[in-house]
């Protein structure tokens, strides 16, 4: 079916892209691939049937997220980063062995789960921007306000954080 | 669905995994919060995937939150490190050892 076969390219790039922005020393560069990898993410969530959040995603995080993050890459003016110091080494050859052991465990649970996942091809009703509209203000209405707090808290500790001053 | 849900849930360990290794192998405190974004939505790819197994909305309201609470934590995040940048004229984590000793 064609339309897996666009999941498996979106989600083949989206690694690639991963990957790159951890391994890429220059800060920018790591920047400009995660835009690609949020794109990518946004195509497999119009793939699920998310609309609304693929639009999100693109808005909020490819739009918004990402402007943040070049504005204060080029404000700091950042060069490359420098080499590590010997003592390092170790941590990070253990820490791979960490990440490697933590991947090949949670695989090895979903593989060991009983059920079958797959499910047949259904209709989905939810994912429109109205059913999440009416999800949000009736049966989240509270986690709602209290994100709204949330921002309204994180708004004003950045004003704090930006005095000359702290 | 058009793929099987383990496949999704594949995608998104994928992705929790190179931003745990990005966490643990920069240096650079503006790359490690690129690589917490990449968690955010490694995360937020596997609540879809479930909403879209159960038929139901609730994983997408939490994808909601947490891109909420993403925008937040960058906003606050990368004011810390101009903050910081301005006192120790550095991102480096391995010189920012102000509470050491």
């Amino acid at each position: 079916m064609s339309l897996s076969l666009i999941f498996y390219i979106a989600a083949f790039i989206a690694v690639v892209s991963a990957i790159f922005v951890v391994l890429n020393k220059n800060a920018v560069y790591s920047a400009i691939l995660l835009v690609l990898c949020f794109f990518s993410l946004a195509l497999i969530y119009l793939l699920l049937e998310a609309y609304f959040l693929a639009v999100l995603e693109i808005f909020i995080y490819a739009g918004a997220i990402m402007v943040l993050f070049l504005f204060v890459v080029m404000l700091l003016n950042l060069g490359r980063e420098k080499a590590l110091p010997h003592f390092m080494r170790l941590q990070r050859s253990l820490s791979l062995m960490l990440v490697i052991l933590f991947f090949f465990g949670v695989s090895l649970i979903m593989l060991s789960g009983t059920g079958d996942l797959h499910q047949p091809t259904t209709k989905f009703s939810e994912g429109s921007v109205y059913s999440l509209g009416e999800a949000l203000f009736t049966k989240f209405l509270l986690p709602f306000e209290v994100a709204s707090l949330l921002l309204l808290v994180a708004l004003i500790g950045t004003v704090y954080l930006a005095k000359k001053k702290i | 669905m058009i793929v099987p849900l383990e496949h999704v849930i594949a995608l998104s360990l994928a992705l929790f995994s190179i931003g745990v290794l990005g966490v643990l192998f920069r240096r650079n405190a503006i790359t490690i919060f690129m690589s917490i974004e990449l968690m955010l939505n490694a995360v937020n790819l596997s609540l879809v995937g479930f909403s879209r197994y159960y038929d139901s909305v609730d994983g997408q309201i939490f994808v909601f939150l947490v891109m909420t609470l993403a925008a937040a934590e960058v906003a606050v995040g990368l004011a810390i490190i101009i903050a910081l940048y301005r006192n120790r004229q550095t991102v480096n984590i391995d010189e920012i050892n102000l509470m050491k000793n």
